[in-house]
C-alpha cells in the first residue's frame, strides 16, 4: 500500500476518513468479487468499478453504518445487474478458463481451493452470493438479506439451498468426501 | 468461524443435510464454511496487485468537491 499520509493538503477530513476506510476494505472487496465471478482479472475490474462508484456516491453513505456492507451492496448490484450477461458469455471461453485455472493453481494453495471455487461457480448467482456473504464474509443473515435486498427468510433459504447444492457437487457420494480442507 | 452453527437452530435442518449439521463436535462450523472462508481469506491476504496503482492515485488526488 502506498503511504496514505502523502495526499494533497486541503482535502476535507470527512473525505479523508471515507477514503481511508474505503481503501482498507479493498482486500475484502477483492475476496467477495473473486467469489462472485471466479476470474481474478474480472473480479479486480469489478472491485475498481465498485470503488469508483462508492467514491462518487460517498455522500449517500451514512457514517456509523457498515461501509463493508455498503460497498458489497454496490458491488453485487453492479455485478448482477450489469455484468452477469457478459460473464455467462466469457465463461464459455476455454482458453480463458484454462488460464484462470493455472493462475489459481500457482497463486493459491492447490487443488482443493480450485475445486471449491469451481463448485461455487456452478451455483446460481443468488445462492453463491448468499454463501459468500454468510459463510465467508462474516455477515449475519439479516445483514446479508439487506445487502441483497431480500427478506431474511429468503436469505436463509438461499444459504441452506446453496449449502446443499455445494455439498452435492463436492461430495457426490455420501460418506466418501471428495473434498476436504485441512 | 462460528457463524453457521451458532445461527442454525436445531431441528431446522434442510432435508438431505442432516448428516452435515451434526458434523463436528462443539460449535465448530461445518466443512463447507471452512472452505469458503479459506477461499475468501486467501484473497484477502493477497497483496494488492499493481493494477490498482492508478485507482489509488486517482483517489489520492480526488478532492472532496
Amino acid at each position: 500500500m502506498p503511504d496514505r499520509q502523502s495526499r494533497a493538503p486541503g482535502a476535507a477530513p470527512v473525505a479523508d476518513a471515507f477514503r481511508s476506510d474505503l481503501l482498507a476494505l479493498l482486500p475484502h472487496m477483492r475476496a467477495f468479487a473473486r467469489g462472485l465471478c471466479g476470474r481474478p482479472e474480472q473480479a479486480d475490474d469489478l472491485v475498481q468499478e465498485t470503488v469508483m462508484r462508492a467514491w462518487t456516491a460517498r455522500d449517500s453513505f451514512t457514517p456509523g453504518t457498515s461501509m463493508k456492507a455498503w460497498t458489497f451492496t454496490i458491488m453485487r448490484n453492479h455485478f448482477l445487474n450489469d455484468l452477469r450477461k457478459n460473464r455467462r458469455q466469457t465463461q464459455l471461453d476455454p482458453e480463458v478458463a484454462e488460464t484462470t485455472l493455472i493462475a489459481r493453481a500457482t497463486q493459491e494453495e492447490g487443488v482443493h481451493i480450485n475445486d471449491l471455487q469451481r463448485a461455487l461457480d456452478k451455483l446460481p448467482d443468488e445462492r453463491r452470493e448468499a454463501l459468500l456473504l454468510v459463510g465467508a464474509g462474516g455477515f449475519s443473515y439479516e445483514e446479508a438479506a439487506n445487502i441483497c435486498g431480500v427478506p431474511i427468510g429468503t436469505m436463509k433459504s438461499r444459504v441452506a439451498r446453496g449449502r446443499s447444492q455445494l455439498y452435492a457437487i463436492l461430495e457426490p457420494e455420501e460418506g466418501s468426501p471428495a473434498y476436504s480442507i485441512a | 468461524m462460528e457463524l453457521m452453527l451458532t445461527q442454525r437452530k436445531p431441528g431446522s435442518a434442510i432435508p438431505g443435510t442432516e448428516g452435515f449439521s451434526s458434523r463436528g463436535p462443539d460449535n465448530r462450523p461445518p466443512g463447507w464454511a471452512d472452505g469458503l472462508r479459506k477461499l475468501y481469506d486467501s484473497v484477502v491476504s493477497e497483496p494488492l496487485p499493481d493494477s490498482f496503482d492508478d485507482l489509488l492515485k486517482k483517489l489520492d488526488q480526488a478532492d472532496d468537491a
